[in-house]
């Protein structure tokens, strides 16, 4: 069956993911479903530097040096390039629990909360952690199932969990996380430098030529906004803090915790920010799903497991699939075990471990990770 | 232990999933991805203690290197950026460099190690790096008697 050539078209996984995200190009590009003011932003740009190129550059490549235009060009490039891959990339979505996964993390919480009686309400899911010396308070997303790691949040607009989670961005049309602070950080600074630069310039046309000053008052509160914002931004990765943290006062006020991310050194903070490694999506939003047939049919999809990629719906074993070698048929493969021939192609799926299986095992040394 | 599978293979077609353990981040040094080696009773009888604990090390020093904020990690930024971020589209970043070798020590752990012993390791990139999953497999044959019953996840098997 795995040799039957099926001439449909390939599902790809970003196709299934939870969450409200819209997805171009086969899943390269990846955006918030209101991209409405995202059209506005580019709009401006364009059309402001537009009108900066036909009308003003002409006459101060000639009159004053070529290279202005040329400069302004490159700056203009830039911007275009930071604010599209701000707006088309991960932010670095964390992806839902599988069953299993969420199971057992429910299974810590009942065993680490003991008996609730009936009636009262359950304690709040968190989950203490000691970071440099600091007790970091981790919550439990009721959506995506797990318990954040530090510095996550929940997205309510994408519906997603964010790693480092900054803020949610309409103007870029997306999120602003880990995988992407850096890009949106190049695009307000190079937008605030290209700004200023316009402004600059078209203030000195005014004043050679004696024109309209009219597009010069645009500029000025553009400038003063976009500066804003880069100083804010600048501000904040010196200090190694992210917006949301910033708005909820996560690390501000003598009786609150310090932050623990902090270097206090606001060089180390800038180069862990804008410097650090290129972290990579977790999300594979091109993997290829695997279909046999238009049901998830565990059997099949089990069978048809040693495929790359695995079903986010589906089950366990095929997310071993990638590490074993690609099978022909269930039956060829088997060795001298008699009962396994049949079962081969329904297999593990069925296995489901019944969920409450040891609740003692690991729960209590888990939740509470902190050093008492 | 009665569970001996010789090799992947046997261990897909002719044993059924008994179990999955998670093994969790470490936060303790922030945000760096880093898993706890802590030994999770379940695998007590399956495997031994140090050779879980130096897979769990060995990942953590990979991702350490990974995540490494050093002269590297600089170059490859600036350079990044005065390409406009262009050259990522030629060559690989370091992070994903090595996310390839830890997916080939992964394979190969579970070949030598864990399943000849019933188990298998996921690569934690498919879980969002934010578990280990070992799933645990017990012989379709020796149906309960299964002598690595510390998978006491008696209730269905």
């Amino acid at each position: 069956m795995s040799a039957v050539m099926i001439s449909r078209k390939v599902t790809r996984k970003w196709e299934k993911l939870p969450g409200k995200n819209t997805f171009c190009c086969d899943g390269r590009v990846m955006m918030a479903r209101q991209k409405g003011v995202f059209y506005l932003t580019l709009f401006l740009i364009i059309g402001t530097c537009s009108l900066f190129f036909a009308f003003e550059c002409p006459y101060l490549a000639v009159h004053l040096s070529p290279a202005i235009p040329v400069f302004a060009v490159l700056l203009f490039v830039f911007v275009m390039a930071m604010l599209l891959r701000t707006s088309f990339s991960d932010p670095g979505v964390l992806p839902r629990a599988l069953p299993e996964e969420a199971n057992f993390i429910e299974m810590e919480i009942e065993a680490a909360n003991g008996n609730v009686l009936a009636g009262q309400r359950p304690p709040p899911r968190i989950k203490n952690v000691q970071i440099n010396n600091q007790i970091v308070k981790l919550k439990y997303c009721y959506t995506c199932k797990i318990f954040r790691p530090p510095r996550a949040s929940h997205c309510s607009i994408c519906d997603n969990c964010v790693d480092r989670f900054d803020h949610h961005c309409p103007w870029v049309g997306n999120c602003v996380g880990k995988r992407n602070y850096r890009y949106f950080y190049l695009f307000t600074l190079s937008l605030s430098l290209l700004t200023i630069y316009i402004f600059a310039f078209d203030i000195v046309h005014v004043v050679l030529r004696s024109v309209d000053s009219g597009f010069v008052l645009v500029c000025f509160f553009t400038l003063w906004s976009v500066v804003g914002l880069t100083g804010f931004h600048t501000y904040l990765i010196s200090l190694n803090q992210t917006t949301n943290e910033d708005i909820k006062g996560s690390w501000s006020g003598k009786n609150r915790v310090q932050n623990p991310y902090s270097h206090k050194n606001i060089f180390k903070n800038c180069c862990e920010v804008l410097c650090g490694p290129a972290y990579p999506s977790v999300l594979d939003r091109r993997g290829v799903m695997l279909e046999d047939s238009s049901s998830p049919a565990p059997s099949d999809a089990s069978a048809a497991s040693t495929n790359k990629g695995s079903n986010p719906v589906s089950q366990t074993t095929k997310s071993s699939a990638p590490l074993i070698p690609n099978e022909h048929t269930p039956d060829e493969a088997k060795p001298g075990i008699g009962a396994g021939t049949q079962k081969s192609a329904s297999s593990p799926k069925d296995e489901k471990p019944p969920s409450p299986t040891s609740p003692n095992a690991v729960a209590p040394g888990v939740i509470k990770e902190s050093t008492h | 232990m009665a569970t001996e599978f010789h090799n992947l293979q046997e261990l897909r077609h002719s044993a059924s999933l008994a179990n999955k353990v998670f093994i969790q981040r470490d936060y303790t040094d922030g945000t760096v991805c880093k898993f706890q080696t802590k030994f999770p009773s379940e695998l007590d009888s399956r495997i031994e203690r140090t050779l879980f604990e130096d897979t769990v090390k060995t990942l953590n020093n990979y991702y350490a290197e990974a995540e490494k904020i050093g002269g590297q990690s600089y170059l490859e930024g600036c350079l990044a950026c005065l390409t406009v971020y262009l050259i990522f589209l030629c060559i690989e970043t370091r992070y994903e460099k090595v996310l390839k070798k830890i997916s080939r020590y992964i394979q190969e752990q579970n070949e030598k190690i864990y399943a000849p012993r019933g188990l298998l390791i996921t690569d934690p990139l498919e879980r969002g790096m934010r578990v280990i999953e070992i799933s645990v497999y017990e012989d379709r044959g020796s149906s309960g008697s299964s002598s690595g019953s510390s998978t006491t996840s008696s209730s269905g098997r």
